[in-house]
């Protein structure tokens, strides 16, 4: 059999070995040279460290007011962007308000990824009347536009930091539930499934592995877009007065207050939206480099 | 290629009263649904030595892959009626509970699938795939696992293998990726491999490739193969049995030079008329007209005689009787064993 075994030979010598690198660091790779993603991650770290030492950098009591120095002009004295419509500093304002704006961010969508990931993955995997049990309730919420079934959640609730939160996941679960849910049926039926099965593993195992393996990927990145949407909702809410109470600072809340003031002071007034607009889109475009990096087939 | 000609005139091994270590006996496979009852498999037989080759041809719909997902017990269990009777080695299949039948899942049958594309799963790493399945029978360290994957890959003539094993699957080639999935199959010492069409996926240069490893392996590690093919080429290789299927039934079963030399069956015989070989430029190529019959409904008599060029009123009558003839060939055609048929063509 030594012409079978020259016959290897050769044809292993012809296989051409492109230098293989690991999942993580070819995505590394890739966004290495994606300048905007990366600018905006750094937008959004900057965002993050600002929120978390708000305290140390805030100039002024972001809750004390003056009745003299109401709706002062931007520059005014020591109020770099200046007072609010009840003397309080606005840059003190705005950088503690991002920490309310970013916790109703992250939080209802992280419970919601879990959540209807949980729920998704489920569905997917066991099919039949489970499926149609979770699929179509989700659609009930789904029927809703996302603003207003917020709006009527929180409402019921009363409002509050911790109720709108709530509200949010609330909204956010069908969505990410059916993300999960196609992506694990798309994965159920596919051979290395099957072959996972033909090489002795469990059910437990091969959803441990092999569909969660799967679906997560696409999951996180559809959750890392819901985020600005998320900013953008919990703003409306505390605008609408049913998210954020007074007088915690918040963007979306600050931006309610400052309405009655706009003929008055109209840059000052504009300012909770310029920032709610900065950090809104620095996810967004971030989210969308990570799905354009952590894209296998590309 | 010499090769053919060792396969073709290899001895055949002394069949001592050893016992055979598959033994199939009147399988059949129904997929019941609420508008119909498919019989996609009726009543194979055959058993198969340990260190043999059994290969199973037929065309699309035949029920090559279904009765192998049944010896592995991978049908889904409410659509599916299985009867009959189907051991391997010491393991009764068709008693096994499903824990019991996870256990000799890819420790004592194992499978290798058509599309090397999709059988991987795409996010892991070649080495930890091939790792997870002998952890799982061996319950050995990672580490251990991870260097049973490097000497799998060395065993499956994987180049440059410690590369490979950090490799996902999108960065190889279709045939590195096939042989990894040998590599995973292979990974518990199997007695009995099945291989589903391993070769359809992949172009003509590479199928070579695999096939001569598969064989190799095969002889190497002493296991016994079912090699499910549609392609008589690559049967004439690798196989030391030949199970010809029809409509869910093995219509002709034989040592692989005896069926090709002297096809028994009309439906062995068309489709090696319908096969290219030898200077055939210029030359019409034969085609069995018509198509498979459909087996939602039942079959009266023969199922291949709508297509049968010998067909006699007597083949509808009942289904045709195994005739066995003295070389261990058997063929289910009233007319097998008489020699009225035309000699096959020269292969």
């Amino acid at each position: 059999m030594t012409d079978v075994n020259a016959l290897l030979a050769d044809f292993a010598e012809k296989e051409a070995s492109p230098p293989v690198r690991g999942y993580w660091s070819s995505v590394a790779n890739r966004l290495r040279y994606d300048y905007v993603t990366l600018f905006f991650l750094a937008v959004i770290l900057l965002i993050v460290l600002i929120s978390v030492f708000a305290p140390l950098l805030a100039p002024f009591d972001p809750t004390k007011s003056s009745m003299a120095y109401r709706m002062k002009p931007v520059g005014f004295r020591n109020f770099v962007l200046g007072t609010d419509e009840l003397g309080r500093d606005m840059l003190s304002r705005l950088l503690w308000g991002g920490r309310t704006s970013l916790l109703m961010g992250l939080v209802p969508v992280a419970l919601a990824t879990f959540i209807g990931g949980i729920l998704g993955v489920l569905a997917g995997f066991l099919g039949g009347w489970v499926n149609t049990a979770i699929m179509r309730t989700m659609d009930i919420f789904y029927a809703f536009p996302s603003v207003l079934l917020a709006v009527a959640i929180s409402g019921t609730l009363g409002g509050g930091t911790k109720n709108g939160m709530v509200a949010l996941t609330l909204v956010f679960i069908p969505s990410l539930c059916r993300v999960a849910e196609s992506a694990t049926t798309q994965v159920r039926g596919l051979d290395f499934v099957e072959a996972a099965r033909a090489s002795g593993a469990s059910t437990l195992s091969i959803v441990q592995h092999h569909i969660l393996g799967n679906v997560l990927g696409p999951v996180f990145i559809f959750a890392s877009s819901l985020i600005s949407v998320s900013i953008l909702l919990g703003s409306g809410l505390s605008f609408l007065g049913l998210g954020v109470e007074p007088p915690t600072p918040d963007w979306g809340l600050m931006l309610s207050t400052l309405r009655s003031a706009i003929y008055v002071q109209p840059l000052v007034c504009a300012l909770p939206g310029v920032a709610i607009f900065i950090t809104s889109l620095s996810f967004n475009l971030v989210s969308d480099g990570l799905r354009q990096a952590m894209d296998v087939k590309a | 290629m010499p090769l053919d000609a060792a396969v073709m005139e290899r001895p055949v091994k002394a069949t001592v009263k050893a016992q055979p270590l598959v033994d199939v006996r009147d399988l059949s496979v129904k997929f019941v649904s609420r508008e119909s009852t498919n019989s996609a498999v009726n009543g194979v037989t055959f058993d198969l030595m340990a260190g043999e080759v059994l290969c199973i041809i037929g065309e699309s719909g035949s029920g090559k892959s279904v009765t192998m997902r049944a010896l592995m017990k991978l049908l889904p269990p409410n659509r599916t009626k299985i009867s009959g009777h189907m051991r391997v080695g010491a393991h009764d299949i068709t008693k096994m509970s499903e824990s019991d039948m996870r256990a000799i899942r890819g420790s004592q049958i194992s499978m290798i699938f058509q599309e090397p594309m999709t059988a991987l799963d795409p996010v892991y790493t070649i080495g930890d795939q091939i790792a997870e399945t002998v952890m799982r029978h061996e319950h050995c360290s990672r580490a251990e696992a991870t260097a049973r994957a490097l000497e799998l890959l060395q065993l499956v003539r994987v180049p440059s293998p410690e590369r490979r094993l950090k490799a996902y699957p999108h960065e190889l080639s279709g045939g590195l990726r096939q042989r990894a999935m040998i590599a995973v199959a292979l990974s518990c010492k199997p007695d009995l491999l099945l291989a589903d069409e391993p070769t359809t996926a992949l172009d003509a240069t590479v199928q070579i490739q695999v096939l001569v490893l598969l064989r190799k392996l095969q002889q190497e590690l002493g296991m016994a193969m079912i090699f499910v093919t549609h392609d008589l080429g690559v049967a004439a290789q690798i196989a030391d049995k030949v199970a010809v299927m029809y409509a869910g039934r093995i219509v002709e079963y034989g040592r692989v030079s005896d069926v090709l030399m002297h096809p028994q069956h009309p439906y062995t015989l068309g489709m090696l008329a319908s096969t290219v070989h030898g200077n055939m430029r210029g030359q019409e190529i034969e085609a069995i007209p018509g198509s498979p019959p459909d087996l939602r409904r039942p079959i009266q008599g023969c199922s291949f005689t709508p297509r049968c060029k010998f067909a006699v009123k007597d083949c509808l009558q009942a289904s045709p009787p195994v005739v066995q003839l003295d070389n261990g060939q058997y063929a289910a055609c009233i007319r097998a064993g008489k020699g009225a048929m035309p000699a096959a063509p020269q292969a």
